[in-house]
C-alpha cells in the first residue's frame, strides 16, 4: 500500500481553485485566517486581489460571501469544517440558503482524521447540518481526482454547495483519464451480491480494502461511492439494496445525520432494508495521529471488515 | 426633491406601514415609523435605482439588516413604483410575496434577504467589495437597529469594512433607543455607538434621523468621505408620526387593531393635509 499515491483533498481544492480562477474572473475566494491550512492560500498567491481574508470572523465571512454572490460573484468560502458550517450555521441558513445565493462552502479538516487537534476541531456533524438547508448540495469527495472534479462541478452548479475536504493525505483511487464526476450520482466501484456498502469520502478506499477481505471469506460485497450526500442517488440506493438485501453505510461522520441517515431515509420509504451504519456513534473525538484514530474508531478496512462480517452472518 | 416633497412621501410611507401591519394583524410598526424618513430619503433622493429594472447591475443597493421593519421598506418600494400599493395589504398573508421579513427572491427592489439580526452589514460589505473588484461606482447602504448592534457579527463586519476602507458603504443605525425588552441602555447598552464605529475606522455622523436637513447633509458628507466607510447614527423616535406609538416599546412588534388603525391613519391624514398647506 505504501506505493499508493496520497494527496489530501484540501490540496486538490487549492489546485482546482487556481485552475478555475484562470478562466473565471467572477470566482472569488474567502478565508478566515486559515488560508495556509485550507489551501486557499495557493489561490491567493496567484490572484491576491480575489483572495479575501476575513480574519477570524466566520459569521462575517458568511455574510460577505452572500453579498458578493448577490452582486454577481461566485465566492468559495473556506475554513475548517467546524467553523465553516457549525459556528456560522444560522448565517449560512439565512443569508445564503434562504435566498439561494450562489456561494460554495468548501471546508477542510472535516472528520476525526483532523487528528491531534482533538474533539473541538473534529467536525463530525457538518454533513448533517448542511443537509438540513433546503437547496444545499452536499459533496464529499473520496480522493484527489474526485475532489478536483467536485470543485469544478460545484462552480458550475448554480446555487449553494457544501464541499467536505480533509486534512489527511488519502490514497488516489480514481483514474484521472477515465474519471467523470456526475453530481447526484453514486458510483458502483465493485459489484456484489451479499451486501451493499455505501461509503463516502476517505472511507471509500477503506471500504474497497474491506470488500477484498470479505471476498476471501466468501462474502460478495457491492461497494458504492456516494460522493453526493445531497441530493442522494435514490435510484441507485434502492436498486443496490433491493439486489443484495443488506446495506451498510460507512462515513467519517456521526452516524446521526450524515450518509447513514440519508440512506435510511431513502430505504425506509422505498425499499425497507436492514441497515448497519458505520461512523462515529454519538461521541466526541479525541487527540491522536489520524491513522491511529481511524483504527481506534474502527473506520479502517479492518474495522469495516469485522463489522460487515458480523452483520452479514 | 425638496424637504416638503420628501415629508409628503414619508407620510405616505407611514400610512402604508399602518395599513399593512393592520392588515397583517402583526408586524413591527414602531421601528418602521422611526426609519420612514431615512428610507424615503434613500429611495427618493440618495440611491440610484430603477423601479422598471430592479436587478440593474449598476444600481445602488440597500440591505435592511433590521429586516423586521420590512413594512417601511415595502411601503417605500410601493411609493417608488417597484410594487403595487394595494399589495401592501397582503403583508404576511399566506401566499403573498410580501414576507414578514425581506425576501430578495420574490420582492422586486429587495437587494438582500434579511431579518435574522446582525447579518446585514456583512452582506452589504460583500456587495461593497464586489463593486470595488469590478471598478463600479455603485454604493451600498445598510440599515441596522440600535438593539441589533448588540449582535457580535455587526462588529466583525465593522472591523472588515473599516480595514478594507469600504468608502462605498454607509451603515445607518436607526437609534430609536428601544428594543423589545425595553430601553437599549437598560437591556445591554451599546452606547457610545459613534465611538465604537470610530474605533473600527468608520467616519461617523450623528444626526436627528427624522429631520430631512440633517439626513441630507449626512448622506452628502458620507458620499464625500473617501478611504473609510461611514456610519450615520440616526437618532429617531420610535413610532414617529403616530402619537400613541411614539416612544412606546409596546409598539415594537404588534399590528394595530381596527380602532388603533383608524386613529393612526386620521393623525397621518391630518399631518399630510398640513404638509399640503405649506
Amino acid at each position: 500500500m505504501s506505493d499508493v499515491k496520497r494527496i489530501a483533498t484540501r490540496n486538490s481544492y487549492g489546485n482546482a481553485l487556481v485552475e478555475l480562477g484562470k478562466e473565471h474572473e467572477e470566482l472569488v475566494v474567502l478565508d478566515a485566517d486559515l488560508a495556509g491550512s485550507t489551501q486557499t492560500g495557493v489561490f491567493g498567491k496567484v490572484f491576491p486581489e480575489r483572495h479575501i481574508n476575513c480574519g477570524i470572523a466566520e459569521a462575517n465571512m458568511t455574510g460577505v460571501a452572500a453579498g458578493l454572490a448577490a452582486s454577481g460573484k461566485i465566492p468559495f468560502m473556506s475554513s475548517f469544517a467546524m467553523f465553516a458550517t457549525a459556528r456560522n450555521f444560522e448565517q449560512i441558513r439565512n443569508s445564503i440558503g434562504y435566498p439561494q445565493l450562489n456561494v460554495k462552502i468548501a471546508a477542510s479538516h472535516a472528520g476525526i482524521s483532523v487528528g491531534e487537534d482533538g474533539a473541538t476541531h473534529q467536525c463530525l456533524e457538518d454533513m448533517a447540518l448542511m443537509r438540513q438547508i433546503p437547496g444545499m448540495v452536499v459533496l464529499n469527495p473520496a480522493d484527489d481526482v474526485e475532489a478536483r472534479a467536485a470543485i469544478k462541478a460545484a462552480f458550475e452548479h448554480v446555487g449553494p454547495v457544501y464541499i467536505r475536504l480533509g486534512r489527511l493525505a488519502v490514497p488516489v483511487l480514481n483514474d484521472e483519464e477515465n474519471y467523470k464526476f456526475e453530481l447526484g450520482k453514486g458510483v458502483v466501484l465493485k459489484e456484489g451480491t451479499d451486501v451493499t456498502i455505501f461509503a463516502t469520502g476517505l472511507e471509500v478506499y477503506e471500504t474497497i480494502l474491506a470488500a477484498e477481505m470479505l471476498e476471501k471469506d466468501g462474502i460478495s460485497a457491492e461497494v458504492v461511492n456516494i460522493h453526493t450526500i445531497k441530493p442522494i442517488d435514490k435510484e441507485l440506493v434502492v436498486a443496490s439494496a433491493t439486489k443484495t438485501g443488506k446495506v451498510v453505510t460507512v462515513e467519517e461522520h456521526f452516524t446521526i445525520g450524515g450518509l447513514g441517515s440519508a440512506v435510511c431515509e431513502v430505504l425506509s420509504e422505498n425499499a425497507p432494508t436492514k441497515v448497519l451504519r458505520i461512523g462515529i456513534d454519538d461521541v466526541f473525538g479525541e487527540s491522536g495521529p489520524a491513522l491511529e484514530l481511524i483504527h481506534k474508531y474502527e473506520l479502517d478496512a479492518e474495522g469495516i471488515y469485522k463489522k460487515v462480517k458480523a452483520f452479514v452472518k | 426633491m425638496n424637504n416638503l416633497e420628501l415629508s409628503k412621501i414619508a407620510n405616505e410611507v407611514r400610512k402604508g406601514v399602518i395599513k399593512s401591519t393592520h392588515a397583517a394583524k402583526s408586524g413591527h410598526p414602531g421601528g418602521s415609523l422611526s426609519v420612514a424618513d431615512i428610507m424615503t430619503y434613500l429611495y427618493f433622493e440618495e440611491m440610484n435605482v430603477d423601479p422598471k429594472n430592479p436587478k440593474w447591475a449598476d444600481r445602488d443597493r440597500l440591505v435592511l439588516s433590521k429586516g423586521h421593519v420590512a413594512p417601511a421598506l415595502y411601503a417605500t418600494l410601493a411609493e417608488k413604483g417597484f410594487l403595487p400599493k394595494e399589495d401592501l395589504l397582503t403583508l404576511r398573508h399566506v401566499g403573498s410575496y410580501l414576507q414578514g421579513h425581506p425576501d430578495m427572491k420574490g420582492i422586486p427592489g429587495v437587494d438582500m434577504s434579511s431579518g435574522s439580526l446582525g447579518q446585514g452589514v456583512s452582506c452589504a460589505a460583500g456587495m461593497a467589495v464586489a463593486a470595488k473588484l469590478d471598478n463600479k461606482d455603485y454604493r451600498v447602504y445598510a440599515i441596522t437597529g440600535d438593539g441589533e448592534i448588540e449582535e457580535g457579527q455587526i462588529w466583525e463586519a465593522a472591523m472588515f469594512a473599516g480595514f478594507r476602507k469600504l468608502d462605498n458603504l454607509v451603515v445607518v443605525v436607526d437609534n430609536n433607543n428601544l428594543q423589545i425588552d425595553g430601553a437599549i441602555d437598560e437591556v445591554c447598552s451599546p452606547y457610545p455607538i459613534d465611538k465604537k464605529f470610530e474605533a473600527f475606522n468608520f467616519h461617523t455622523i450623528v444626526i436627528n434621523g427624522n429631520d430631512f436637513d440633517e439626513i441630507r447633509a449626512a448622506f452628502k458628507e458620507a458620499r464625500e468621505t473617501k478611504g473609510m466607510p461611514t456610519a450615520i447614527i440616526a437618532r429617531t423616535t420610535k413610532g414617529k408620526g403616530v402619537s400613541f406609538m411614539e416612544n412606546n416599546v409596546g409598539w415594537h412588534g404588534k399590528g394595530p387593531n381596527d380602532e388603533e388603525c383608524k386613529i393612526a391613519l386620521e393623525e397621518l391624514e391630518k399631518a399630510g393635509e398640513a404638509l399640503c398647506q405649506m
